[in-house]
């Protein structure tokens, strides 16, 4: 089932034309990489799915998003309710300034959840499903910026699952880290895959094809390609795909 | 060639040891000012005990024995002071969030403009103002026998202190990495659950040290305490009667004291009181400046 469908999306930001008549349906419970070269339109196209671009001024969206048969483009759309159901992972970790329990309790008390019995179960389970609470159980109230930056970007991804999102947008989740810590949190989105629909931006292919069951080339703002992950790298459909997969450009 | 070269020595040579000249130079005037400083405020200290002078409850510098007991101009300055930080924190703290996080890039032109200029007014024309406009308000709106109290020297100081709350913490807030704020939008927070639970904690001791400036130049200021005030070195009850400050006492009574009298010296331990008083309030101010993120 689709959980996510784009439909004839355009954006740009003044004279730019940042993605161009976009076509897409994204699966619940699959890891969908968006792969490219730098400046493609990937991390935009990830912005459009929790409205972050709203941030920017100048921004023109046209098309239809359609999260779970809701209209996310349309102007009465509630982005508070929509980006709890949409979290986000970015490039650098970035926990806030504030306890490990303070960053993970954030959200829910955002969302109105004040009891403490309750938070501290959430905290629990959050640390549980990114596999860090047996080491930071006794640690909880030491600051978020003191962990390494593995458990950081775990963390974040802890404060994300706390609000009980349905989609995971990951920009480039593993930029920051090195390979082991790469592979650690790679079998840690294959556990996630389960509970969450995934959408990953990476300019690392070999990352999308060892994690991902769908994945899409974008290229100058266009989608050139998208279907399942083995058949885009083993048999891409476009010459475009071919020559960046097999390293010609990019 | 070579004499272009030894000339080319020759000047680098001067022009570095200028610049650490004048760079020395100014440690070594805050340290002269502070030995004659000493000198003549340590006198008081042979006729006077450090502790009658600092709780003794009467400051009478010219009758006959002379008291001196700065109690009064202490608490006065301790008034005007917390009066005008209660004022002026909340007001310039939520200014400096406005122009950092809400306002649009034009009014944020403006308004940082305006703070600004608010900072150029000398006190003295401040204080003229006050005794204008705000003296008789005072008087007349809370029925008192006089507007010069130190409720009114609170209202005009907290004007002298915001620009520099307003400014440093909104460089505080301004310095805050973009990405918290859009980790917390991301999470579906609000504009200001983001600016109240991650952007203002993640600045926190920026503000602190804006509040701690803000405060540090209250207690220095003179001119305007002088003429708004009202004066008076008596223990205040309430923050609606005439007080004296500190540093308003010295200013006003220099000019009538003898070199080397009683008085002189003791006006010069009040400066002494001044200076470590303002000496602690920048040495926090610049701990928070500084701290190293936790």
């Amino acid at each position: 089932m689709a959980q996510i469908e784009v439909k004839k999306l355009n954006l740009s930001y003044g004279d730019f034309h940042a993605l161009i008549d976009i076509d897409l349906s994204i699966e619940t419970r699959m890891i969908t990489a968006m792969i490219g070269p730098s400046g493609c339109g990937k991390s935009t196209l990830l912005r459009v799915f929790n409205r972050m671009n709203d941030l920017i001024e100048g921004v023109n969206i046209t098309g239809q998003v359609l999260i779970e048969g809701n209209d996310i483009l349309n102007h009465k759309a509630d982005l508070i309710v929509l980006r709890k159901e949409v979290g986000m992972v970015f490039q650098r970790p970035n926990p806030f300034p504030l306890s490990i329990y303070d960053n993970i309790t954030f959200g829910p008390r955002v969302h109105g959840t004040k009891n403490k019995k309750i938070l501290d179960e959430i905290v629990r389970t959050s640390l549980e499903d990114v596999l860090l609470w047996d080491e930071l159980k006794d640690k909880l109230h030491r600051s978020a910026l003191r962990l390494s930056l593995e458990q950081q970007q775990r963390l974040c991804i802890a404060r994300l699952t706390a609000v009980k999102p349905k989609i995971l947008l990951m920009d480039e989740p593993c930029s920051a880290l090195d390979p082991v810590a790469t592979q650690n949190i790679e079998e840690l989105f294959n556990k996630l895959k389960n509970e969450y629909t995934i959408v990953i931006v990476t300019h690392n292919m070999q990352q999308a094809a060892r994690i991902s069951q769908r994945a899409g080339f974008m290229l100058l703002g266009e989608l050139v390609e998208f279907g399942d992950t083995r058949r885009i790298f083993t048999a891409p459909a476009d010459k475009r795909t071919e020559d960046y997969i097999t390293g010609r450009f990019g | 060639m070579t004499r272009d070269k030894r000339n080319q020595r020759i000047r680098e040579f001067f022009i570095e040891k200028t610049i650490s000249a004048s760079g020395i130079a100014s440690v070594v005037i805050v340290v002269l000012i502070f030995v004659f400083l000493l000198k003549d405020g340590l006198s008081l200290f042979k006729i006077e005990s450090i502790q009658d002078f600092l709780s003794g409850k009467l400051w009478y510098p010219i009758s006959d024995p002379p008291k001196f007991g700065i109690l009064p101009l202490i608490l006065g300055s301790i008034v005007v002071t917390a009066g005008a930080t209660a004022i002026s924190v909340p007001i310039g703290v939520a200014s400096a969030i406005y122009i950092a996080e809400v306002s649009s890039p034009r009014i944020k032109e403006y308004l940082k403009a305006g703070v600004e200029l608010l900072a150029a007014i000398p006190s003295v024309v401040l204080g003229f103002i006050g005794v204008v406009t705000l003296v008789p308000f005072v008087k007349q709106f809370f029925n008192l026998p006089t507007g010069l109290t130190a409720f009114s020297g609170s209202i005009m100081l907290a004007f002298m202190a915001m620009p520099t709350i307003v400014s440093i913490a909104e460089d505080a807030l301004t310095a805050v990495p973009r990405s918290y704020r859009e980790g917390a939008l991301a999470l579906g927070a609000t504009k200001w659950q983001t600016i109240y639970k991650v952007t203002v904690p993640s600045a926190a001791s920026g503000i602190v040290a804006a509040v701690m400036l803000g405060v540090g130049r209250v207690i220095g200021e003179t001119m305007a305490v002088m003429m708004i005030t009202g004066n008076a070195a008596v223990i205040p009850k309430s923050i609606f009667q005439p007080v004296r400050t500190l540093t308003a006492t010295i200013a006003a009574e220099m000019g009538e004291t003898v070199r080397g009298s009683d008085h002189f010296y003791a006006l010069f331990a009040i400066g002494i009181v001044l200076f470590l008083i303002t000496f602690f309030i920048n040495m926090i101010a610049d701990l928070y400046l500084h701290r190293e993120k936790r």
